[in-house]
């Protein structure tokens, strides 16, 4: 197996696809830190891409419709620098909060959010409020699921997840404190490739928020230890894999 | 499949003007769909969506869960544009890269356990090869891919025609060849590599 332990090797297999999800990841760290790798990625891929551009066939005439109705609702990620701030939903406490929470709180881990959810909506900086809102809007989406995990060196994680507003929140307890310069990171995780989804503090404990930007297709919520300022891939072995129900 | 002249194909015709994966015209659309331009957004799926769903027809092999995976697609282009870099290639090399990658997820999430399958998918890709191959009415676009995989040994053409058309992994496809995985691997990445260079001999 000496042959398949070459990192270069893969290079095709990655321009068609045919990674299996680890091997994936592994071969696109490799990428990060290799530019003749990543010029022959792009070589091949323009080789690959006429494989794919070789047939054509008539979409059915609503996909147009559908497709151009569809993006009219759709929110555009944004570039973190120079991207406008979303629009936020209003505040609204629907009863489907109260059962959330409850399912959330019947799973372990986040009950302290109901009991702390006075106190925050109390006395907070209108940043906190803002954070705040964000977090119950997604608890209170009524397609919200909620998946609780142990993680590897201590604590719980639940990820609160909503496929139709395209968001979750992660909701921690019990977090072991970092010493060093790093901090925890959170990523989605989609066929193998990890998008940077914001840091939780290094001082560990108790800790919820709703992850930076969205969704999409990600099957789970990794946390990672990440030098201070968190990385763009991951540079640890997750110490939690919360995967999300499609 | 139909190859027939569709209501819009001629953007795709302007599209492939000058080399099908390089054109400035759709570059700027969907740089332009990246700042919320719907417009531009329209004219980049009017050029490129028959292109989308005959991939991915041909990845998952079943034209209404093909429709599904365009539009997955095209939403996502429109979601995702502002990751667009112009600099790191063209446009439509950028969505079909992105499409092929959502109808190989389509076809790994529905075909669990296919592996005795794949013998089989061996024989029907070789005969649908050959079938098309000999079509009389391929595009141009066609003919100067299919010459180029047909220059190419069978050694190396089934590995990535395995892969990229019925989006198997190496692993997948080196238990359907009976070869070991490291030999794949090499033999996907020489393939790939002649097949870049002959397409650049071509144009």
């Amino acid at each position: 197996m000496n042959l398949t332990d070459d990192p270069h090797l893969a290079v095709g297999a990655y321009v068609l696809h045919a990674l299996p999800t680890g091997e994936e990841t592994d071969f696109e760290k490799h990428l990060a830190v290799c530019g003749p790798c990543r010029l022959e990625v792009d070589q091949l891929s323009s080789a690959a891409v006429r494989l794919g551009a070789a047939e054509t066939s008539t979409p059915s005439s609503d996909l147009r419709r559908r497709v151009l109705d569809q993006i009219a609702t759709v929110r555009q990620n944004r570039s973190v620098t120079g991207g406008s701030r979303r629009r936020r939903r209003r505040w609204s406490l629907k009863p489907a909060l109260a059962a959330s929470v409850a399912a959330a709180a019947a799973l372990g881990g986040v009950a302290w959010w109901q009991s702390s959810e006075a106190d925050t909506a109390r006395e907070q900086s209108a940043q906190d409020r803002a954070e705040y809102r964000r977090l119950a809007d997604v608890l209170a989406a009524p397609d919200a699921t909620i998946s609780a995990q142990e993680l590897t060196r201590g604590g719980t994680a639940s990820v609160v997840a909503s496929r139709a507003q395209g968001r979750s929140a992660l909701i921690a307890s019990g977090l072991p404190p970092l010493t060093g310069d790093r901090v925890y990171e959170l990523w989605y995780a989609e066929s193998g490739r990890y998008r940077p989804a914001g840091l939780l503090s290094s001082a560990g404990g108790r800790q919820a928020q709703v992850l930076d930007g969205r969704l999409d297709g990600a099957t789970a919520v990794c946390i990672t230890v990440e030098p201070a300022g968190g990385s763009t891939q991951p540079t640890t072995r997750p110490i939690g894999v919360i995967r999300v129900p499609s | 499949m139909d190859r027939g002249a569709g209501p819009q194909r001629e953007g795709d015709t302007q599209g492939r003007r000058g080399g099908p994966a390089d054109d400035p015209g759709l570059d700027q659309l969907l740089v332009r769909a990246a700042d919320g331009d719907e417009q531009a957004f329209a004219e980049l799926y009017d050029a490129l969506a028959h292109t989308v769903l005959g991939l991915a027809c041909r990845v998952v092999g079943d034209k209404a869960q093909a429709e599904e995976v365009t539009q997955d697609v095209m939403v996502e282009v429109w979601r995702t544009a502002d990751r667009f870099r112009p600099a790191r290639g063209a446009a439509r090399n950028w969505v079909l890269t992105l499409a092929h990658r959502r109808a190989v997820d389509r076809v790994r999430s529905v075909t669990a356990g296919r592996v005795r399958e794949l013998r089989a998918a061996v024989m029907e890709q070789e005969r649908s090869f050959d079938t098309v191959a000999e079509e009389v009415e391929v595009r141009e676009e066609q003919r100067a891919v299919f010459r180029c995989l047909t220059q190419l040994a069978r050694e190396l053409r089934l590995p990535l025609v395995l892969a990229y058309y019925q989006g198997l992994t190496y692993a997948e496809v080196a238990e359907a060849l009976s070869t070991p995985t490291g030999t794949i691997k090499s033999r996907m990445r020489q393939g790939l590599r002649r097949l870049h260079d002959c397409m650049e001999a071509a144009s």
